[in-house]
């Protein structure tokens, strides 16, 4: 699958005159290279299925490095820590490297930039490829200085001897010289040396966000750009009966009205007159709508009992002479909730020559022109997907859907490049949301206050409908000819969609989890940051708290009393003593304390936070005071990019948990901007937020852009029960069920 | 054909008097700063300043803007010389994608030079029309607290002079 993408960049390379280095198997894997390939364990992180060093890496013969990944930033800053990462191992200045993003010309496939894989992944690798591609520039010089390698070093760029003699990378580099597979180890740096890793260096993307400089899509401007706007249908399956364009292809502006199916678009040179034309065309069109959604205010029945479910136990596990004595059960759910980008999804395609170039926020370049390919029925290769930085993300968006309207735009105007951009209702109405969930919990305690047994059954969707097929764009299930809706599928373990985090970290001895997966999908959803694990962690931190509140026992000693995992119980213990939580600590009037902890998936980064709320009790008005957070996601990289990160899924899923619902009646979607889907404000921000990173120098890099979802839900709601003595177990936590609780 | 003065020169601007001002910044100056978020005034993302006040340019007619002085951020300050709003959301790194982050600086830059003393709940209640999605509120207002020290303890520099029109 890799070869093409390596061979299209080495096409290009040499069209544009840069020097591809070389490489002599006499070099620093000689021996390695004899041992039988089968034998040999593969390379870590995305080396694994993009093992040749040149798909990470390029130094050209002036010096010049780049470093390539396959995944997208969307703010999350980690092209900055993979430029930290290739410095450090590379042992060159930071600011000498440039790294290159997700483009299906120019980078690895690594699929999607999801489930806080990035840095597992490709920062696993690109660390890996830069220290691999260091020990070839060491062996070169000891060829050339007729020196043992060990008697070399490497500092700013150089080999250097300890007679002084100095060679640089630029002199050492030749044809293909890193056209090399990776080897399964590599000899990384001691972490007690690094320079740049684990260094708070500052973004390489803020100084053009905080000046006005091109950051986004949405700031392309291509010569004789056209601008597209959409007319979508008001409801899922609407169908356009009608729709007279004649006035509209006449306004100021307008260069093309393109309908196709209950496709509607229209293309104008400025902006502005593109969406007056837009508005004109709504006006015109007639839709044909059905009453094909549920009922909003019982989700509870529908996920569990109006809905088939395939189900499947994930977990059993029993140990008989461990008796419960009291038993609790208790139901958690949550709605379905939206992205919510503040900016929404844009797209940039031109149509040259057979081919479409896209420029898009995709989190996923090579499944987007896997779809888009499948669409337009192009081969995959006359498609090309270049990831430009869009608005926040937070999951699969309209980022995918936007570039499949750009490409079939640019189809109907060859050689002119159109922008898409979705208005505001178009991505509260289209999004693919995060779907509802419910869970059913019934646990035992035995005579000594432990958890005996365990039961956990989890109701939802699958978490992703990304493409990958065309119909999972908008675009293509639109069209005249329209492309399937493929068949959901649950998301396999170890990680899971909705049964992501249903299996407990803790250690029950009777433990019993079951996942029903719903295939029907009454709304359009997909993956939402963490997918299933923040409703799972919601609930689990909630019913911890309510089996410690039966035990009598502090929540604290009560999560570590069942915890056996050490990094757990550090982060736990972390979390507490930097929140100055203490058993029988009692809050101040009208506050409450609340704690909650999760290791994301189960395999990446520990997350604890403990935190503190205020309830008005006249109005129900809940306000986060503090909060204060401890992770461990292995090796830190860049502690601010990982804290900036923490802080922001804090406050993020405190606006999902106190605040957030879609809402839909029997036709459409009535959640269309932010007035009728409020989020967090200002006026809710707490006044502090602390996190408190355990470093695990050496260790491998933890995903950590997820892990604060669950936790944070948790912690909120069990602080609202502790300052309120009452347990809210419906997402969200809003200021009218904490009312209605307290009045009950 | 109207004259629209930005960041202290004057455009002549070819577009429809009931056009957005943020459509005219975008897509006739080709300025970036401002961004379509929502096009109703309910985020921020477009702010700009218009005679020094804070004003939603997804929803402010060209027609209304005659004779006014807009600023947007690219007359703030440069990367290579930032004005102390633009230093301070550099030092603070206030921002993950981003996208909000312009917005929130005009406004913040048109309360700082209204009250350089503004306190903590001043900023957080001017800011109130503003939304982050990636969660990146407590860095925002450590911004807009350093920014205040800056522009208390800096000279003016040549691109303040600019930003302060």
């Amino acid at each position: 699958m890799n070869a093409p993408v390596i061979l299209d960049r080495r096409q290009m390379l040499a069209g544009s005159g840069a020097l591809i280095v070389s490489f002599s198997l006499r070099g620093a894997f000689a021996e390695e290279q004899g041992a039988p390939a089968a034998a040999a364990p593969s390379p870590p992180g995305s080396l694994k299925t993009s093992p040749y060093l040149d798909a990470w890496l390029r130094i050209d013969a002036d010096g010049a490095i780049t470093v390539f990944t396959g995944k997208a930033e969307l703010g999350q800053g980690f092209k900055t820590a993979f430029q930290q990462i290739a410095a450090e191992e590379l042992d060159v200045p930071f600011a000498s490297l440039k790294v290159v993003t997700a483009d299906t010309r120019l980078t690895a496939n690594e699929g999607y930039t999801a489930g806080s894989h990035s840095m597992q992944d490709s920062g696993t690798a690109i660390q890996h490829a830069a220290a691999q591609a260091r020990a070839l520039l060491v062996a070169e010089a000891a060829k050339r200085l007729e020196l043992p390698a060990e008697n070399l070093r490497t500092e700013n760029g150089a080999v250097i001897a300890q007679d002084g003699r100095r060679l640089a990378y630029a002199d050492l580099v030749a044809a293909d010289m890193l056209h090399v597979q990776a080897q399964p180890t590599s000899k990384l740096k001691d972490p007690a040396t690094f320079k740049v890793m684990g260094q708070p260096v500052p973004r390489v993307d803020i100084p053009a966000k905080v000046t006005g400089g091109v950051a986004y899509v949405q700031d392309m401007r291509l010569p004789d750009m056209v601008h597209a706007r959409l007319v979508r249908p008001p409801s899922y399956g609407a169908e356009l009966t009608d729709c007279n364009s004649s006035a509209v292809e006449k306004m100021p502006g307008v260069v093309k009205v393109v309908r196709d199916g209950n496709f509607l678009a229209v293309l104008a040179r400025k902006e502005f007159q593109a969406v007056k034309a837009m508005r004109a065309l709504a006006a015109a069109a007639k839709w044909k709508e059905s009453a094909r959604l549920p009922k909003q205010d019982d989700l509870l029945a529908l996920l569990t009992t109006q809905l088939k479910s395939q189900d499947m136990t994930i977990l059993e596990r029993g140990n008989p002479s461990a008796a419960g004595r009291r038993t609790i059960e208790a139901t958690y759910t949550r709605p379905y909730q939206s992205h919510g980008s503040i900016g929404p999804s844009c797209a940039v395609a031109q149509f040259v020559d057979g081919t479409v170039t896209v420029w898009t926020h995709t989190q996923g370049v090579y499944p987007d022109r896997q779809a888009i390919a499948e669409m337009l029925r192009m081969p995959p290769a006359n498609v090309r997907c270049i990831h430009t930085e869009g608005s926040g993300c937070y999951g699969h968006n309209g980022a995918d859907d936007a570039a499949g309207d750009a490409a079939l735009l640019a189809k109907a105007m060859p050689g002119v490049p159109v922008k898409v951009q979705w208005m505001r209702e178009q991505e509260h109405g289209w999004e693919p949301f995060g779907p509802a969930m419910a869970t059913k919990l019934k646990a035992s305690l035995d005579s000594e206050g432990r958890i005996a047994d365990w039961n956990f059954e989890v109701w939802s969707n699958t978490h992703s409908m990304r493409p990958g097929s065309a119909g999972s764009l908008l675009a293509a299930q639109q069209m005249a000819e329209p492309f399937p809706v493929p068949a959901p599928k649950p998301l396999p373990l170890p990680e899971g969609g909705g049964d992501r985090n249903a299996i407990p970290i803790y250690t029950f001895p009777n433990a019993h989890v079951v996942h029903h997966f719903i295939p029907e999908m009454p709304l359009r959803i997909s993956a939402m940051r963490s997918l299933g694990a923040y409703h799972n962690v919601f609930s689990i931190e909630s019913f911890m708290d309510e089996l410690a509140d039966l035990a009598k026992a502090d929540p604290v000693e009560f999560r570590l009393k069942h915890l056996d995992d050490p990094r757990g119980r550090e982060v736990i213990e972390k979390a507490a003593q930097a929140f100055g939580w203490h058993k029988g600590q009692q809050a101040s009037q009208d506050r409450g304390y609340g704690f909650a902890f999760a290791r994301y998936k189960n395999l990446a980064a520990y997350c604890a936070i403990a935190s503190e709320i205020e309830v008005n009790r006249e109005t129900g008005r809940p306000r986060l005071v503090r909060a204060v957070a401890a992770v461990d996601s292995g090796q830190v990289v860049n502690p601010d990019g990982l804290t900036n990160q923490i802080e922001g899924a804090i406050i993020q899923s405190m606006s999902w948990t106190l605040y957030e619902s879609v809402s839909f009646d029997e036709v459409r979607i009535t959640s269309i901007d932010w007035q009728t889907y409020p989020i967090l404000r200002f006026d809710a921000v707490p006044d502090t937020i602390e996190v408190h990173i355990i470093n695990r120098p050496g260790k491998p890099f933890l995903g950590s852009g997820e892990t604060g979802q669950g936790p944070a839900a948790a912690s909120i709601a069990n602080a609202i029960a502790n300052a309120t003595g009452k347990r809210l177990r419906n997402l969200p936590l809003t200021r009218k069920r904490i009312k209605d609780a307290i009045d009950a | 054909m109207m004259t629209l003065r930005v960041n202290g020169y004057e455009y002549e601007v070819d577009a429809e008097p009931d056009t957005p001002l943020l459509y005219v910044l975008r897509d006739d100056l080709k300025l970036n700063a401002a961004k379509y978020g929502c096009g109703l005034g309910q985020c921020g993302a477009c702010t700009v300043m218009v005679d020094g006040k804070a004003v939603l340019s997804c929803v402010t007619p060209l027609v209304l803007l005659e004779g006014k002085r807009v600023t947007t951020l690219e007359g703030l300050g440069t990367v290579s010389e930032p004005a102390p709003i633009q230093r301070a959301f550099m030092e603070e790194q206030a921002a993950q994608c981003g996208y909000c982050i312009a917005g929130m600086m005009m406004r913040a830059q048109a309360l700082l030079q209204r009250n350089p003393k503004a306190s903590d709940d001043d900023i957080r209640a001017e800011l109130a029309p503003h939304l982050c999605r990636c969660g990146t509120h407590m860095r925002i207002l450590r911004a807009v607290h350093r920014a205040a020290r800056l522009m208390d303890t800096a000279e003016l520099s040549p691109s303040d002079q600019r930003g302060a029109q």
